[in-house]
């Protein structure tokens, strides 16, 4: 399944086995995950909903502890969150109400105590002009359109020059049209700086589309069912949609699986 | 099947271009002077206020019994007196340094219980336990107690007054924390953010609406307990405040100095509420969008 690569990976996922624990149900969300992440890769995880692709990524977040297997970035073990792994959510409530735009980005350069305040400024309007919000850097995030925030949120993220860029479906609760703009900025921005990224979706055209290797999860709990390359971003459309064939085939069968299992036990 | 509506008739399409938006600028029509002046928050308090102050004039001057209801204008004339002439202005700078006081130690005091609350669970144990058995006590119910303690004068008052304010203040705040977002949680941790500053530079911010909330009742409980410790122990302490101000103008019958007591704390309040806590707002959780 690797594809050969030996340089020592950035992000070592290995035999992660994550659970919640409520009051009165033990809910295994992932089972035995496997991965490598390498430096500049666009790397993905798709799943159907509830396979628990944002369990996972909260993990390399440092906010879950696995139940077994470990999780190592640059070969050093996570143990809590830090500012080496930056986090994008899909929430559009992630920037800090009273902040400006300015200040949320610089917030984070801040309070690690990574820049003096000057440079952190220039850094801070360096990546919001990446974003094309140089106009709105005093703004207030309240008075944003979502997909705006969410733009604020990506150049929070970059200007940290994290490890990894960790995004939990950033572009899910953008329109169509936004999403399509965003998607490309985002590979624009990618084209750019080579930073790595974790990238989290249900959608497979954006997976293909964003992706650069894409680790495919079986429904709920989440195991490993395929980690693929990805295409080229000039891929011909029949290529693209040969994949996207492929791999939503390889989701639907499990979806046969289910009901065929459900249709057994009610029957 | 016939009852169901027929498909619309083919129409042509409409294609069109947009003008410009050079050759139109701001759309905007300027709002007439009445309208502008009624948008204003306070121009249309003051208006019901004077409303307030013709009632009361006129049925004042229909009862005409100053030793049970004075008239506004007598409230105004003793209230000036009292300012300018009298020790009205010194009794009210009085109450409000003891209420200062007080409010502020409720405050520090609530500050280290709700961070105490937000850093352990036996901590938010505590507090929980401690709001549910002191907040129904009324303040003045202590009073007896605190006079064995701390005696007559201004310790006792200012013990009371953070009773009054502590439980107030740390309910909300503590209950505006638990409320923060789990995402704003998550993004103060991602910076690495952990103990008092993970507390001050997310949780307090984004808490602001509800601690301001306690704040405001705080206050209003503040001003209530120390009028009422005034009134019952102003007796012996020399230099009382407006509740003491108060209760020797009843002995006196000095009707109109009783309303102009009255009138005094209800000024101070209004000022209070109407200016610190407008601007406060203005500037935080109105700016940041938290509240419209
Ligand atoms: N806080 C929680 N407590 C208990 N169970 C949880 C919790 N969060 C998620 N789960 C469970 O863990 C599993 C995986 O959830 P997760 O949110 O990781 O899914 P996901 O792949 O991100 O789905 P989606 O695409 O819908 O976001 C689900 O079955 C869910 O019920
Ligand atoms: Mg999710």
């Amino acid at each position: 399944m690797n594809n050969g690569t030996t340089a020592a990976p950035l992000l070592a996922v290995r035999g992660v086995t994550l659970q919640y624990k409520t009051k009165d149900h033990l809910v295994t969300a992932t089972y035995r995950v496997d991965f490598d992440v390498q430096r500049s890769d666009r790397f993905i995880l798709l799943g159907p909903s509830g396979c628990g692709k944002s369990t996972l990524l909260k993990a390399v977040g440092g906010y879950m502890k696995p139940i077994e297997g470990e999780i190592r970035l640059k070969g050093e073990a996570v143990t809590r969150p830090g500012p080496d792994r930056m986090m994008v959510f899909q929430e559009f409530d992630q920037l800090l109400p009273w902040r400006t735009v300015k200040e949320n980005v610089m917030f984070p350069l801040r309070a690690t105590g990574r820049l003096p305040r000057k440079v952190a400024l220039e850094k801070a309007m360096e990546y919001i002009a990446k974003v094309n919000l140089t106009g709105f850097a005093d703004n207030y995030p309240h008075t944003l359109s979502g997909g705006m925030k969410q733009r604020v949120a990506i150049a929070r993220g970059m200007a940290m020059e994290p490890d990894i860029l960790l995004m939990d479906e950033p572009f899910a609760a953008l329109d169509a049209l936004t999403r399509r703009k965003m998607q490309d900025e985002l590979l624009s921005l990618w084209e750019g700086t080579r930073f790595t990224v974790l990238f989290v979706t249900h959608s497979i055209p954006e997976a293909i589309k964003i992706g650069s290797r894409i680790l495919l999860l079986s429904p709920h709990p989440g195991q490993v069912k395929a980690e693929l390359d990805s295409l080229p971003v000039d891929a011909s459309a029949s290529a693209i949609s040969a994949l996207e064939q492929r791999i939503h085939s390889m989701l639907f069968a499990d979806a046969i699986e289910e009901t065929t299992t459900t249709e057994k036990v009610t029957a | 099947m016939n009852d169901i509506a027929a498909a619309p008739a083919a129409r042509p399409e409409i294609l069109r271009e947009p003008v410009s938006t050079a050759t139109f600028g701001i759309v905007q029509k300027p709002l007439s002077f009445w309208e502008r002046v009624t948008n204003l928050g306070w121009v249309r308090k003051l208006a019901l206020l004077v409303v307030i102050a013709v009632v009361w004039e006129v049925y004042a001057r229909q009862l005409d019994n100053p030793l049970l209801f004075p008239t506004f204008s007598a409230t105004v004339l003793a209230f000036f007196h009292g300012v300018f002439g009298g020790d009205l202005f010194t009794k009210a700078m009085t109450s409000l340094r003891v209420l200062v006081m007080g409010y502020a130690a409720g405050i520090a005091c609530a500050a280290v219980l709700t961070v105490i609350a937000i850093t352990s669970r036996i901590g938010t144990d505590l507090l929980e336990l401690l709001t549910s058995m002191f907040n129904p006590l009324p303040a003045i119910a202590l009073l007896p107690l605190a006079l064995i303690w701390f005696g007559l004068g201004t310790g006792s008052i200012v013990f009371v007054i953070i009773h009054s304010v502590l439980w107030a203040v740390s309910l909300n705040t503590h209950s505006g924390f638990l409320a923060v977002s789990n995402t704003l949680r998550m993004v103060g941790r991602n910076y690495g953010l952990r103990g008092l500053p993970y507390v001050a530079r997310i949780l307090i911010p984004a808490a602001f609406p509800s601690i301001l909330t306690g704040l405001k009742i705080g206050w209003a409980f503040a001003w209530r307990t120390l009028i009422a410790a005034e009134l019952v122990f102003g007796v012996s302490s020399g230099s009382g405040g407006l509740g003491w101000f108060i209760y020797e103008n009843k002995n006196q019958l000095e009707i109109p100095n009783v309303f102009a007591g009255l009138f005094t704390v209800i000024v101070i309040g209004l000022i209070v509420e109407n200016v610190v806590f407008r601007v406060l707002e203005a500037k935080t959780v109105r700016k940041w969008g938290l509240q419209s």
